[in-house]
C-alpha cells in the first residue's frame, strides 16, 4: 500500500516536472511559430485598402484579384521552372563529387568538411562572392575577355541567379547524396565487373538505382530551398528576376500590402506540398 | 593509354567542381586587399585600405557588435530551452511524444521567408519589430530545432543505465543530471551551441523582416550595403567572417570532431 502511494507520488511529481521541462519550448513555438503562421493564412482572406491598412471582414477579394492577374501566374511558372533547373544542375554537378568523396581513401574527413563547410558561411557572403566573380568587371568576365570571348551578361540576369543558387545549394545535395552512398556496397560493383559488365553498365544498373533515395531527398531539399530563397535572386538578379519569394518581400516591406504577401506565402506552401507529394510517390516507385 | 586519359579527365572534372563550390569563398580574399574604389578584377594595386575603412564604418561596427550580442543571447537561451526539452523527450515516455518532437523541428521545414513574414505580422501588433527581444525570439524559432536534434541524438546514444545506477546509489534527480548527464553531454552541447551561434549570427531573412531599420544586424547591413555600393568593403567583412567561421569549426573539431557533429 505504502509503496504504491509513494509510486503514485513520484509519478505525479514526475508529470509536473515533465510539464515544467517542456513548457518553455511549447510556449515559444506557440508564440513565434504556430500563432504567426495561422494568422498569416487567415490574413490571406483579408483585403488591403489603398492606405496600407486592412479592411474589416473576411473575403476572397485578394485571392480572386491574384488569380485573375497573369503577372502572378507567369511568376509562379518562372519560380517553378527556375527551381527545377537549379535542382537538375545541382544534381549533375554534385553527383560525381559526392561519389568521389564517398570513395576517397585518403583525407575523406577533410573532403567532407570542404564540401559542406560553405553551409556555415552566410548566404549574403557567398552571394557577394558570386557578384565579385560574375560582375561586369568581375573575375570571370576578365578571364573570358583575355581569351577574346565576349561573354553574355552574367549578373542581373536569370543566368547569374541560376549559377549562384546552384553553388549555394550544392552542399545540401552533397549531404543527401553522401547519406545515400553510405549504403552502397562496392563488392556488388566488383561482382558485376567480374561478370563482364562495362563501367557504364555498372553505373546504370547498380550504382544509380541504389543511390536513388539520396538523389530524391537531395532534389526535394534543393527544389524547396530554391523556390523559397530570396537573398541570392535579389542580389544576383538585380531586381530583374521576379520570383515568388522576392515578390513576397517586396509586397511585405516595400508596398506594405500584407494580404497579397500572405496569399503568395500560402502559394509557396502549396508548391512545397506538391513537391512533397511528388517526392512521396517517386520514393515508392524507387523502393 | 585510354584509361589514363579518362582517369585524368575524371580527376580534372572533380577538381573543377570543387573549385566551383569554393570559388566565391576564396575570391573574396584577394578582392578584399584591392586598392580600387570599385570591385574589379584584377585589382590595379593592393592595399589594406578597405580593412581600415571597415574599422571606421560606424554602421558595420555597430551591426557586428549587435549581431555578436544577439547570437550570444540566442545561444544561451537555446541551450536553456532545448536541454530540458531534450531530456523530457528522451527520458519520458508519454502520449504524443513523437508528434511534439516533429512539431518542434517543423520551423526548419517552413520557408524562412514565410516564417519571417508571419512573425513580422504578429510582432508588429505588439511593437516587437526592431526590438532586441523580438529579434531574439525570432532567431530562437530556427536555432531550437537544430539544437534539439543534436541534443536528442546525444542523449539517446548515451547509455541510460549510468543514470539509473547513480539513482540507485542514492543520488537525487538533480544530482544525477548535474554529475552524470551533463558531463556526458558535453560534446552534444558544444555542437549545438556552435550551430545555434552560427545560425543566429548568419540569419538574414528573418532578421530582414523583424530587425526593422532601427536595430542594425551584420547580415542585414551587408545586404543593404551591397544594394547601394560597389566598393570592396563587403569583401573585407566577408573575408573576416569566413575566417571567424573557420575558427568556430576548428574549435568544434578540437572538442568533438566536426564530421561527427554534423553527421549526428
Amino acid at each position: 500500500m505504502t509503496v504504491s502511494t509513494a509510486d503514485e507520488g513520484t509519478r505525479s511529481s514526475g508529470g509536473r516536472l515533465l510539464i515544467t521541462l517542456l513548457l518553455p519550448i511549447v510556449l515559444l513555438n506557440v508564440i513565434a511559430f504556430i500563432a504567426p503562421v495561422a494568422n498569416l493564412v487567415a490574413m490571406s482572406f483579408r483585403e488591403a485598402t489603398a492606405t496600407g491598412s486592412m479592411k474589416e471582414g473576411v473575403d476572397l477579394a485578394t485571392w480572386s484579384s491574384l488569380v485573375a492577374d497573369t503577372y502572378y501566374w507567369s511568376m509562379l511558372w518562372r519560380t517553378v521552372w527556375i527551381g527545377a533547373l537549379i535542382t537538375l544542375i545541382t544534381l549533375v554537378l554534385s553527383y560525381p563529387l559526392a561519389l568521389f568523396v564517398s570513395r576517397a581513401e585518403r583525407a575523406k574527413a577533410l573532403l567532407i568538411v570542404l564540401c559542406i563547410s560553405p553551409l556555415l558561411i552566410s548566404a549574403v557572403v557567398r552571394t557577394y562572392g558570386w557578384m565579385v566573380i560574375l560582375g561586369d568587371q568581375g573575375f570571370l568576365q576578365a578571364l573570358l575577355r583575355s581569351f577574346n570571348v565576349t561573354p553574355p551578361r552574367l549578373i542581373n540576369s536569370q543566368l547569374g541567379v541560376v549559377i549562384g543558387m546552384t553553388e549555394i545549394l550544392m552542399p545540401y545535395m552533397i549531404l543527401s547524396l553522401l547519406s545515400g552512398f553510405g549504403k552502397l556496397d562496392t563488392t556488388l560493383e566488383q561482382a558485376a565487373e567480374t561478370l563482364g559488365a562495362g563501367p557504364l553498365t555498372v553505373f546504370r544498373r547498380i550504382v544509380l538505382p541504389l543511390s536513388m533515395p539520396g538523389v530524391l531527398l537531395g532534389c526535394l531539399l534543393c527544389f524547396v530551398l530554391a523556390v523559397s530563397s530570396f537573398i541570392t535572386p535579389k542580389m544576383l538578379g538585380g531586381g530583374r528576376v521576379a520570383l515568388l519569394a522576392t515578390e513576397i518581400y517586396d509586397q511585405a516591406i516595400v508596398t506594405l500590402n500584407w494580404p497579397v504577401a500572405a496569399c503568395l506565402s500560402v502559394l509557396i506552401l502549396v508548391v512545397f506540398g506538391t513537391a512533397l507529394l511528388f517526392y512521396g510517390q517517386l520514393s515508392k516507385i524507387v523502393e | 593509354m585510354l584509361p589514363t586519359i579518362s582517369r585524368g579527365l575524371h580527376a580534372l572534372g572533380i577538381i573543377s567542381i570543387m573549385m566551383f563550390l569554393l570559388a566565391p569563398v576564396i575570391l573574396v580574399f584577394p578582392i578584399s586587399f584591392s586598392a580600387d574604389a570599385h570591385v574589379a578584377w584584377p585589382p590595379s594595386a593592393w592595399s589594406t585600405r578597405w580593412y581600415v575603412a571597415l574599422l571606421h564604418n560606424e554602421e558595420m561596427v555597430t551591426a557586428f557588435r549587435n549581431s555578436l550580442v544577439i547570437a550570444g543571447c540566442v545561444t544561451a537561451l537555446t541551450l536553456v530551452v532545448a536541454m530540458p526539452a531534450a531530456v523530457a523527450l528522451t527520458r519520458w515516455k508519454f502520449w504524443g511524444r513523437d508528434a511534439l518532437t516533429s512539431l518542434f523541428t517543423a520551423p526548419l521545414l517552413l520557408p524562412s521567408i514565410v516564417l519571417g513574414l508571419a512573425i513580422l505580422v504578429i510582432f508588429a501588433g505588439y511593437g516587437l519589430v526592431g526590438s532586441w527581444p523580438g529579434v531574439i525570439i525570432g532567431h530562437l524559432v530556427i536555432t531550437l530545432p537544430y539544437a534539439l536534434r543534436v541534443l536528442i541524438t546525444g542523449l539517446s546514444t548515451m547509455p541510460a543505465f549510468v543514470e539509473d545506477a547513480a539513482g540507485t546509489l542514492g543520488a537525487d534527480p538533480w544530482q544525477v543530471f548535474r554529475r552524470i548527464t551533463l558531463p556526458l553531454m558535453t560534446p552534444a552541447l558544444v555542437a549545438s551551441a556552435a550551430l545555434a551561434f552560427i545560425v543566429s549570427f548568419d540569419e538574414v531573412v528573418i532578421s530582414l523582416f523583424i530587425a526593422g531599420t532601427q536595430l542594425k544586424l551584420l547580415p542585414v547591413s551587408l545586404y543593404h550595403y551591397v544594394e547601394s555600393w560597389t566598393d570592396p568593403l563587403v569583401a573585407a567583412v566577408s573575408a573576416l567572417l569566413v575566417l571567424g567561421t573557420l575558427g568556430i569549426v576548428l574549435i568544434v573539431e578540437r572538442a568533438i570532431g566536426f564530421g561527427k557533429a554534423v553527421s549526428k
